[in-house]
């Protein structure tokens, strides 16, 4: 391999955790709230709904109270997201570690892989929506600010994720 | 002005995502592979980087509020929905395991080039309009077992914030101790030259 391409190694995680835990502490401090993710997912799909089933999702006693709020811009967790995007793009290219590609362990074909990322995507949509959060909206911010909820959340993130790693680790 | 003050709210908001997606990256928590390590126990860059986070934002809200320059009791904090929020985070815990992100770490995983992110993401869009088409079945559930108002540990313990926080890094420092001993010993993590050897 062309010595050009060799990827950075990645940071030691107390540099990464202090420099994430920076972050949270600005955005608190400037906004109030914390970081998150699952908000702008479901303000797509609130916003899709309204345009292709609006009587369907005016009366979806879920997705309704999201209603009529605007557009995705309008709302502080699109323009996170942005963020995230562009942050993760610039340090990947950056640190050359930029690579397309289907992540995968080797017994595993691709069709299967993204079978299972769709999957596994779905459960943690229903997840987050049931939890009212995701791991960095509800777990992540809310254990900044203490909160019960969000230690109740990441117990059962972490020991239904060690469980299920037994059955799954054949797919990395 | 107005438009000047929105303009540097959004520009904000963009730099503190930014840099939450910078440090996700650069501590290798976009790739499914180095998460999954995590929780078969090989590989604790996960937890180190997510309690080192926690305790030094934690912290930080403490040494602010001290100093008058916050008042971290107007943030916002969530409310206990006990069974949601546990049986959400164990769906959360297994569809990560099987589809390899979380909802923010898709968005990492996408912008450092894994097509893979994109169809955790189209599951996850999926999986929330499932929730909303199944709602008044689930609704019981969804507010079930509400606890106390923007409930903290130190208010449910009855003990002051700053005991909390230290307790908590006392814990990480445990965590990061433990945790360097197993990485050692089955010389486990991953880092970003093993991700191309595929």
């Amino acid at each position: 391999m062309n010595m050009e391409q060799k990827p950075r190694k990645f940071w030691p995680p107390l540099i990464g955790g202090i420099g994430l835990g920076i972050a949270l502490l600005g955005m608190f401090v400037v906004t109030g709230h914390g970081l998150g993710a699952y908000g702008f997912y479901k303000r797509i799909i609130v916003w899709i709904g309204d345009d292709v089933a609006s009587q369907w999702t005016q009366a979806n006693a879920y997705l309704s109270t999201s209603l009529g709020k605007g557009h995705p811009l309008d709302f502080w967790i699109s323009w996170e997201v942005l963020g995230i995007a562009f942050g993760s793009l610039v340090g990947s290219l950056v640190a050359r570690r930029f690579r397309f590609k289907i992540e995968r362990g080797s017994g595993i074909s691709i069709n299967s892989r993204l079978l299972l990322a769709i999957f596994g995507g779905m459960l943690s949509g229903f997840g987050a929506a049931l939890a009212r959060g995701c791991t960095s909206g509800l777990g992540l911010s809310g254990a900044a600010t203490l909160s019960v909820a969000a230690f109740l959340f990441l117990m059962g993130f972490f020991i239904a994720g060690l469980i299920t790693a037994r059955i799954t680790r054949k797919v990395w | 002005m107005e438009f000047m003050s929105e303009t540097l709210y959004i520009a904000a908001i963009i730099t503190f995502g930014g840099m939450f997606g910078y440090f996700l990256e650069a501590s290798g928590l976009g790739s499914p592979k180095k998460i999954n390590a995590q929780f078969v126990l090989k590989d604790w860059t996960v937890f180190k980087v997510m309690f080192t986070s926690i305790v030094v934002a934690a912290g930080g809200f403490l040494i602010l509020d001290m100093l008058w320059i916050t008042d971290s009791s107007t943030f916002a904090i969530p409310t206990t929905f006990f069974w949601a929020m546990l049986i959400g985070g164990a769906l959360l815990g297994i569809g990560l395991n099987i589809g390899g992100y979380c909802p923010g770490t898709s968005v990492v995983g996408l912008f450092s080039g894994r097509i893979d992110g994109l169809f955790f993401m189209i599951g996850m869009m999926i999986g929330i309009l499932l929730f909303a088409l199944l709602f008044e079945y689930i609704e019981p559930l969804y507010h079930a077992t509400k606890g106390a108002e923007s409930q903290t540990l130190s208010e449910l313990i009855g003990l002051p914030s700053w005991v909390i926080v230290i307790s908590l890094f006392v814990m990480a420092v445990i965590g990061f101790i433990a945790g360097n001993k197993v990485e050692r010993k089955g010389n486990g993590v991953i880092n970003s030259n093993d991700l191309d050897n595929d």
